[in-house]
């Protein structure tokens, strides 16, 4: 038992390193972003630690520098962070139903786009020490990329940050294309949700929602669409 | 009134926070709906293909690397290459063909 979890951990951190590259990018840029709402590099670290959160945290450093009020940031959070809600139901079906409280907690410390992606491509139930060894490797990269964009600023050569910026897009292609492959009514799935997307961003009125709302909007009609018309037949995936 | 930076990040960490916790916490039972778990099956795809397309044009320096970075992911993750090959070939992909095209 504790050699599968000791397994699982190294598995979290290997598929961490790509989540670790692409979150030093963004979180560098994020960095500046915070400086920008008056945080030193201390205090943006500890906003990057403690909320894990890209759309949400750049929500809030846009409100902070604008002298907003508490209430005016809990709010910007709930929306910027609403899709972690549907998320975390998904994550709450992979886990097993006697999944302790305390690994409970640990987990939602971290329910992020792209540990969520990796978490539900793990096979079979989720074992907590994956997601912890994700984390062991993301989360420097998250804090200390935002603790170096606030110190460093631009000094990182622009065509390096940009280059880095798709590597979390390459994480979701790896995570979504291989299920598609097997699954013609995944692939389906998938490419109308694309073309979805990319109409939500042309549509009057639509396009001018945040694409947090746009992604949540997305997330429900669609994958309720898919849900009724085509119910997933399961597979035995238990491990 | 003057506002506290480490009360504001308090604020959003706990917002954040329970957003994520609850779900985790309260729904500890496997649902048995047929329909709520197609659902929630569905999701993680839906949510990562909106978020992937169209955000990564927008990405790079030039529509035609971040098309390039796309095609490259997609077609090393249909052929099984693993998540960190995919990722790091759509970063190589970007920064060689914006030297050449920037």
């Amino acid at each position: 038992m504790k050699n599968t979890n000791r397994l699982a951990f190294a598995r979290g951190m290997r598929d961490g390193i790509p989540i670790a590259l692409g979150y030093l990018a963004v979180a560098f840029t994020l960095g500046i972003a915070a400086k920008n709402a008056g945080f030193t590099a201390f205090q943006a670290m500890l906003a990057s630690l403690t909320n894990n959160a890209s759309a949400g945290e750049f929500a809030g450093f846009t409100l902070i520098a604008a002298g907003s009020g508490y209430l005016e940031v809990a709010v910007m959070e709930l929306v910027a962070n609403a899709r972690y809600l549907l998320m975390s139901c998904a994550l709450s079906q992979k886990l097993s139903p006697d999944t302790p409280l305390l690994h409970r907690f640990l987990i939602s410390y971290d329910v992020t786009d792209e540990i969520f992606g990796i978490s539900m491509a793990y096979p079979g139930k989720l074992n907590p020490f994956y997601s912890y060894g994700a984390f062991a490797v993301a989360i420097p990269g998250w804090a200390g990329g935002t603790f170096l964009g606030v110190l460093m600023g631009s000094l990182l050569p622009a065509n390096i940050v940009r280059a880095l910026s798709v590597g979390l897009y390459g994480m979701f292609l790896a995570i979504i294309v291989p299920p598609a492959k097997k699954s013609r009514i995944l692939a389906g799935v998938i490419l109308v949700s694309m073309a979805a997307s990319f109409a939500f961003t042309r549509l009057p009125g639509i396009s001018a929602l945040s694409s947090g709302t746009r992604t949540i909007l997305l997330t429900v009609l669609i994958a309720g669409g898919a849900a009724i018309l085509f119910p997933h037949e399961e597979e035995q995936d238990e491990p | 009134m003057s506002h506290n930076i480490y009360l504001y990040i308090l604020v959003m960490a706990g917002v954040t926070y329970l957003i994520r916790m609850l779900p985790l916490t309260l729904i500890r039972k496997e649902i048995k709906n047929k329909t709520i778990r197609s659902f929630l099956y569905y999701v993680p795809y839906v949510t990562l293909a909106v978020m992937t397309f169209p955000a990564i044009l927008s990405e790079t320096g030039s529509v035609w690397s971040a098309w390039a970075a796309l095609a490259t992911g997609i077609f090393l993750a249909w052929t099984g290459k693993s998540l960190l090959q995919v990722s790091v070939s759509a970063c190589v992909v970007v920064f060689i063909l914006e030297l050449i095209l920037l």
